[in-house]
């Protein structure tokens, strides 16, 4: 077992410390956004940054998908859950999340039939054990999880299912990186790039951001060794004056995705004009719409909604953090009004969400990769 | 949900495209639509999402990928997922 023994070594993290060390020009600062909530995650459970010299910067990106998803599209969601009837389904990282009246915990403890599934295969069984009931799928996540919804379309297609919904809320990666780079006041110098999500999507996609932006991007995995190996390439490629797409993933993430994947979403999927991200605004072209082809299972369009919707509210600084221009500790809520326990905002919730990682971990040292 | 957990196949049945795989102890009916253009045998290792074998893998990064949720403290999580997963089953689905 070469890789276990390799990563369990708390030596190489040691190495790769100093390597990064000799590598950095003290005369500058490099800012180096993660995507992916799950290196979030990593780099505050075991710590990283304090292995790091004071001049890198690692910035937390929007790679939590629960986190980025605006308040209003879950009160529009819970508004279809108020529909007679309704059964709403939703993974269970979305349970706790609060809309502007509450979460669907909330929600359910006021009588809605809310259920939550760890597969939309799930949602779809449960609509074929009840069809004299509407069964609406909350369907939430990046290319990593969108095929799979795709595919549940289009069984259920296949299956002539007349009472499944899905409201779609499935985002796109590469958009969202590109909004970030064309932002004004926003300096972000490299990418540590998603592990998952290049799975389904391959390495390809990402060359713009080398090529059209100058700026390196390393899809890395997700041990505490990936992570220091993938920031040493980075600083390699600033060192050298390159910029390229780099997979230092390559034992699990082959270079050219999942082609099947990517045709279930070409198949079910076409992308929406622009989406609102939280905190980032609308994006174009950032999120997945139903195809009219399979417009009967499309929740938006089958299921009206009157609920209102209301804006994040304002003392609330989640936007400032997934854009990565605060920490979450310098949140004004952040452990007084907003805690686990009680959440303002859904970084605080899933455990991806930056806000969560910080808090459950802030007395993590180095030193507990042993 | 982000969860990316490792299985082993111990059957296929190509008409359906269900398998059942060992993970985390238990045998669980995934799904391997996703994975048709691959050729799937008995003992395989496969990384699961959301019921969906995602990618083959090898039997090492199956490996290190338990350790990873092992590491982050999501080995229960994924168990709990997993064990969920009811689409492959018979009977009244888990509200
Ligand atoms: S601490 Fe709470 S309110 Fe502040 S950014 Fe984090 S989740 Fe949002």
């Amino acid at each position: 077992m070469k890789y276990v023994d390799e990563f369990r070594d708390a030596r190489t993290i040691r190495r790769l410390a100093d390597e990064i060390a000799g590598l950095v020009d003290p005369g500058r600062t490099y800012r180096i956004m993660e995507i992916c909530g799950g290196h979030t995650h990593s780099i505050f459970r075991f710590g990283l940054s304090q292995l790091l010299p004071d001049n890198i910067d690692l910035i937390h990106g929007p790679g939590c998908p629960v986190c980025v998803l605006p308040m209003g599209r879950m009160d529009v969601g819970l508004a279809m859950a108020e529909q007679d009837g309704l059964i709403f389904t939703a993974f269970g990282d979305m349970m706790r999340v609060p809309g502007s009246t509450g979460s669907p915990l909330e929600s359910k403890a006021r009588g809605a039939d809310i259920r939550m599934v760890y597969s939309p295969l799930d949602a779809l069984k449960i609509a074929q054990e009840n069809p004299e009931r509407p069964v609406m799928f909350f369907a939430i996540g990046f290319e990593t999880t969108a095929p799979s919804t795709a595919v549940t379309i289009m069984r259920a297609k296949a299956a002539g299912v007349g009472n499944f919904f899905v409201f779609c809320n499935h985002i796109l990666v590469n958009p969202a990186i590109r909004a970030l780079l064309d932002m004004d006041d926003m300096r972000l110098d490299a990418f540590i790039g998603p592990g998952h999500v290049s799975t389904v999507i391959g390495c390809e996609p990402y060359r713009f951001i080398a090529e059209d932006y100058g700026r390196p991007i390393v899809v890395s995995g997700f041990e505490p060794v990936d992570i220091m190996q993938s920031i040493a390439m980075i600083l390699r490629q600033m060192k050298d004056g390159t910029a390229k797409v780099e997979n230092q993933y390559s034992r699990a993430l082959p270079w050219e995705g999942n082609p099947a994947a990517r045709a279930a979403l070409d198949l079910v999927f076409e992308t929406r004009d622009s989406f609102e991200w939280r905190g980032l605004g609308r994006i174009p072209h950032s999120a997945y719409a139903i195809r009219e082809e399979f417009a009967e299972f499309d929740a938006e369009k089958q299921i009206g909604v009157h609920g209102q919707t209301f804006p994040d509210p304002v003392e609330a600084q989640c936007g400032d953090v997934l854009k990565g221009a605060i920490k979450p500790r310098d949140c004004r809520l952040f452990g007084n009004a907003c805690t686990p326990e009680t959440p303002v905002g859904a970084l605080m919730v899933s455990s991806e969400g930056a806000c969560a990682a910080q808090y459950k971990y802030a007395d993590v040292t180095i030193g507990s990769t042993d | 949900m982000c969860l990316a957990i490792p299985g082993q196949i111990e059957s296929i049945d190509h008409d359906t495209n269900l398998a059942v795989v060992g993970v985390l102890g238990a045998k669980r009916k995934i799904n391997t639509d996703l994975l048709i253009d691959e050729t799937l045998v008995e003992g395989d290792w496969v990384l699961i999402h959301v019921g969906f074998a995602m990618s083959k893998i090898s039997p090492e990064y199956a490996e290190e990928q338990l350790r990873v949720l092992e590491m982050l403290g999501d080995l229960d999580e994924a168990k709990a997922e997993t064990e969920g997963y009811t689409f492959g089953s018979h009977g009244e689905s888990q509200s």
